[in-house]
């Protein structure tokens, strides 16, 4: 481990700066959503518990940020088999919660092994791809290893079952290789063998429930008190915020239990209601500019490792706001995907806040040149 | 290492994130988009949902106002029921729902899935009744199974409550539900559909005053229909609550002295009119109509051929019989046609044309005064009277008695009776009157027809005196804190046509009937009080001249109509009672004694003060208290 005095000098307070400021927005945004509650005293606790979280999270930063994210990158094979490990250990022993089987309690600490898979995976994926990356884009040969390594982890969450992790999993995955660039044929192919796993996958592969979500999310007036529910209620919360909201605290579709999952899914329908289009946008601004920033560390890499990885993290993000926001409005089918650092969740939060001690870590280091090792 | 910037992997990768940026700003203009949509341009179109979803007007529906006795017993009061409602889109999958509540309470799936299927699509929002008035093991059992039974509901609505099962059940009249046509009429503003009103009895003359005036309430409400706030609250009025002069115990013993036979009683205050008692068996019970009737009580009720559901009092009309004499007397002093002294011989008999017009006394009663004649009943007597004056005489003395017209009493239904005359005979069948047919109507047969409050009025105004009162039967109308919104006072409709002479003449014929040697109603002589009054028995079919048949062996149901009218104290009197015992054979025998047991009631109550009346809660069994 090198300590180097250049590392103070690049030190990426921008990103710290942007961040912190999201943090601040989601936990004002939380404050509402756990107060305006019918049982608000047990919701504070949430509070307390957020804070607890981010503040940890800003710590495993810190402590990301001394390690090299090479020498991370060298063990990713190591962490790969133990979050995969993890997840089996949840199969076998996990801990049952809203219907699935996610959570793994070690001593004091409940996690869910499938968030750390998500960053294993990107970490695994850009490693592989670090090395077969090249101008046509990659062949089959070299999809085998990626899809492999996919493959595993996403079956077990699936089987949780966590239909929006694992699919948010194949998204993430999917954008980082398509990022790296395939050939045509490999595309068209994939293409292809996808139309024709639709309908299999309708018919015998999804669960009643899923079927009506997707329905649903095509027809939301089928089912007004039932799975459309939510997302009615969330637009109306969102709709009825109009340009500058009814004011904070002042939400009455969030206060009145309209919104389930008001602290964790659907909490940006309490942003949208009490802050209206000018909360919005201003939170919408602050992502993008999270997201240019990741890209742009993404650029300023001289590793394509590092590039990789930065992508595949900033990906992350990417795909959770927009699957989130895009739910929430009523354009996207209701999966659980919480909204990165708004949300109420510990585990989203910590996963988060990797991801952004890796890019941190990437974009304190740009100096280095080469293109692997030192 | 230069040259770093233009190394084709360099471009490359500035290619590829380019291109990424561009997708996420695109991506992010899209969201925002959307968020212009549902903000700006169905903002307000959602910032009004958000409104009804939330707040939400809950009627409030008013307390019905009570109803109380002369002595302030309450008599009809309001009790909580509680209803079983379901949202039907709380409850999904319903059937599966229904189907474990069922199961829960006891009750038929069918039925319950029945009043879902008639109230239609439209009713998804809003609770659907399913079953009212539960038992309150069943509320329990709900209550504890709330989590299973999701969208089931318990609704909390006042009822009404009539305390004393079948007493007064006419008088107090029942509930019904409002009708669509009575809705649209607009002659109920207060009134919601699904509301009770008032369909018979006080209960509907009175609706007005016991209908409050509903309230409302603003709330908002959460996703399960749960009220977290209440915004605004109009209270609701409560209806007023209604003082009857009815005497609850001596209802409840006249009722009781009517077991086992059908008809009616009728007991009056002779100073203003105050309607006392208001008994007519059979009876039935109001608890049965609230919420609607079963259609097997309701046949029941329908096909009971002691027509329970009419109000004997004010809705039968009988033949007077006898009674009328009083009014034949009357007319005949008045009319001069007799006085003290005119004596009619009778031997059982009187020839009229080529006919002979029996005595009920075969063998004769010898030589009759007035007096006598009234004691004895002596047929002969009257008919002689009858025929000197004439049918339309008759009816103009019979019409100042109050007979053939409505008392006035405040309640829906009451008949007139009828007091031929010559013209009446001439428009109703086509035909002259026969001047034999006057000496029916002097004894109170024929086409007379009288109802037993016609009668109780009639007697109190002989005993007071000569002053026919409207019968009074509320007293006050009152707030239910007490302060009095209304009094109605006793008021008077005419005046007996005889001078004080004439009636003192005929009280004296009339107190012989109970307290002279050969009164037909000796039998129910009291020690201590003076009954003064008149037997009567009506005849169901007419008989034939001269015919012999013993009364016993007849089926019950031609057996005539026993009447006793009367008043006491003879002096003074406090009560005026009339009763009728339909097939109750002869007067003397099963009318006159239920007037004197409820005179001894009465009187001796007030006199001594010692209630010797059954309890109120207990049943009302056996017979009456012997002496």
């Amino acid at each position: 481990m090198m300590f180097d005095r250049r590392l103070i000098e690049y030190f990426d307070w921008g990103l710290l700066g942007i961040i912190f400021l999201i943090c601040l927005a989601g936990l004002i945004i939380l404050y509402s959503a756990v107060t305006a509650g019918a049982d608000s005293a047990a919701l504070h606790v949430l509070m307390k518990k957020q804070v607890i979280w981010m503040a940890a999270g800003f710590g495993i930063v810190m402590v990301i940020l001394l390690i090299d994210f090479r020498d991370i990158g060298k063990l990713n094979l190591f962490f790969y088999t133990v979050c995969v490990g993890l997840l089996v250990s949840t199969y076998l022993f996990g801990k049952v919660g809203g219907g699935s089987q996610r959570w793994l309690v070690l001593g004091p600490v409940r996690m869910q092994p499938s968030e750390l898979m998500k960053i294993s995976l990107i970490i695994s994926l850009a490693a592989v791809y670090a090395e077969n990356v090249s101008e046509q884009g990659l062949g089959f040969r070299n999809l085998i290893k990626p899809a492999v390594l996919c493959l595993i982890p996403f079956s077990l969450i699936v089987n949780q079952p966590d239909l929006g992790t694992g699919l948010l999993l194949l998204l993430i995955a999917g954008t980082i290789t398509l990022f790296v660039k395939v050939e045509k044929k490999v595309i068209f192919t994939f293409a292809g063998i996808g139309l024709l796993l639709v309908p299999l996958v309708w018919f015998f592969g999804l669960k009643d429930y899923q079927k009506g979500r997707i329905l649903t999310f095509l027809d939301p007036d089928r089912d007004p008190l039932g799975a459309g529910y939510h997302i009615i209620q969330s637009k109306i919360a969102i709709g009825s915020g109009m340009i500058t909201g009814k004011g904070f605290l002042h939400g009455t579709q969030n206060a009145l239990n309209f919104l389930p999952e008001q602290h964790t899914d659907f909490i940006l329908s309490v942003l949208a209601e009490e802050w209206g289009l000018v909360g919005c946008t201003v939170l919408l601004f602050l992502y993008l500019v999270l997201l240019i920033w990741g890209l742009n560390i993404s650029y300023s890499c001289r590793n394509m490792f590092g590039s990789i990885l930065a992508f595949g993290v900033t990906s992350m993000i990417f795909w959770q706001i927009f699957i989130n926001i895009g739910m929430v409005m009523g354009l996207m089918p209701v999966v659980g995907v919480p909204l990165p650092l708004i949300s109420y969740g510990g585990s989203s939060v910590v996963t988060n806040m990797v991801g952004f001690g890796i890019l941190m870590n990437i974009s304190m280091r740009k100096f280095t040149s080469s293109r692997s090792g030192q | 290492m230069g040259g770093i910037n233009k190394n084709p992997e360099r471009e490359w990768l500035k290619q590829r994130l380019m291109g990424a940026s561009l997708c996420f700003v695109f991506v992010f203009s899209a969201l925002f988009l959307r968020l212009v949509y549902l903000q700006v341009i169905k903002g307000d179109e959602y910032r009004r949902l958000s409104k009804t979803n939330c707040v939400r007007l809950k009627s409030i529906k008013s307390s019905r106002g009570l109803i109380y006795d002369r002595n302030n017993t309450l008599l009809v009061d309001n009790r909580p029921a509680f209803d079983l409602t379901i949202v039907l889109e709380d409850a999904a999958p319903v059937k599966k729902t229904v189907k474990h509540l069922a199961e829960l309470i006891g009750e038929s799936f069918d039925e319950l899935m029945d009043s879902i299927t008639k109230a239609g699509r439209s009713a998804f929002y809003k609770p659907l009744t399913l079953k009212r008035d539960i038992s309150r093991d069943q509320l329990a059992i709900v209550e504890a199974h709330q989590f299973d039974l999701p969208g089931i509901y318990i609704d909390i609505e006042p009822t009404r409550h009539y305390i004393y099962q079948k007493t007064a059940a006419h008088l107090l009249g029942y509930l019904g539900q409002i009708n669509r046509r009575e809705l649209q009429d607009g002659k109920y503003p207060n009134v919601k559909a699904g509301d009770s009103i008032g369909r018979y009895g006080v209960e509907k003359s009175f609706e007005t005053f016991l209908q409050g005036k509903r309230g409302g309430r603003q709330v908002e409400v959460d996703v399960n229909g749960r009220v977290i706030k209440v915004l605004k609250t109009v209270d609701p009025i409560p209806g007023k609550d209604i003082c009857l002069t009815l005497d609850l115990s001596l209802q409840r013993h006249a009722e009781e002295l009517l077991t086992g036979h059908d008809g009616a009683v009728v007991a009056m205050d002779p100073s203003n009119g105050d309607v006392l008692v208001m008994a007519s068996t059979p009876s039935f019970d109001q608890n049965d109509f609230i919420g609607g009737i079963s259609s097997k009580k309701w046949r029941a009720l329908m096909d009971d051929p002691g027509r329970p559901m009419i109000n004997k009092a004010i809705q039968a009309e009988y033949p007077p019989a006898s009674t009328y004499k009083i009014v034949t007397a009357m007319a005949g002093l008045e009319e001069r046609v007799l006085d003290w002294k005119t004596k009619f011989y009778c031997p059982g008999f009187y020839k009229f044309g080529n006919r002979r017009y029996q005595c009920w006394n075969r063998h004769g009663h010898g030589d009759m005064d007035v007096v006598s004649a009234m004691e004895r009943s002596c047929d002969v007597f009257f008919y002689r009277a009858g025929e000197e004056l004439g049918v339309d005489r008759l009816a103009q003395y019979a019409n100042g008695a109050g007979l053939g017209q409505v008392t006035g009493i405040r309640l829906a239904h009451e008949r007139r009776g009828l007091v031929p005359t010559k013209a009446w005979k001439k428009r109703r069948y086509k035909e002259a009157w026969q001047a034999g047919e006057t000496l029916s109507i002097s004894i109170g047969q024929g086409f007379n027809l009288v109802t037993p409050l016609q009668m109780a009025v009639f007697m109190a105004a002989v005993g007071n005196g000569g002053t026919l009162y409207r019968p009074r039967i509320v007293k006050s109308v009152r707030e239910t804190e007490g302060g009095v919104v209304k009094h109605i006072e006793p008021e008077i409709t005419g005046g007996l046509p005889a001078s004080p002479e004439n009636l003192s003449l005929v009280k004296k014929g009339l107190l012989k009937v109970v307290h002279g040697n050969r009164g037909t109603a000796r039998r129910i002589r009291l020690k201590d009080v003076d009954i003064a009054g008149k037997t009567g028995t009506a005849q169901v079919f007419s008989r034939k001249a001269g015919e012999k048949f013993d009364n016993k062996k007849l089926a019950r149901t031609l057996q005539d109509h026993a009447w006793f009218v009367c008043y006491a104290p003879a002096k003074n009197p406090k009560i005026a009672v009339s009763v009728i015992i339909e097939h109750g054979e002869h007067g003397s025998s099963t009318a006159a004694p239920v007037a004197g047991e409820l005179i001894r009631a009465y009187l001796g109550q007030t006199e001594s003060g010692i209630a010797m009346l059954p309890e109120a809660n207990s049943h009302v069994s056996g017979s009456p208290e012997q002496e």
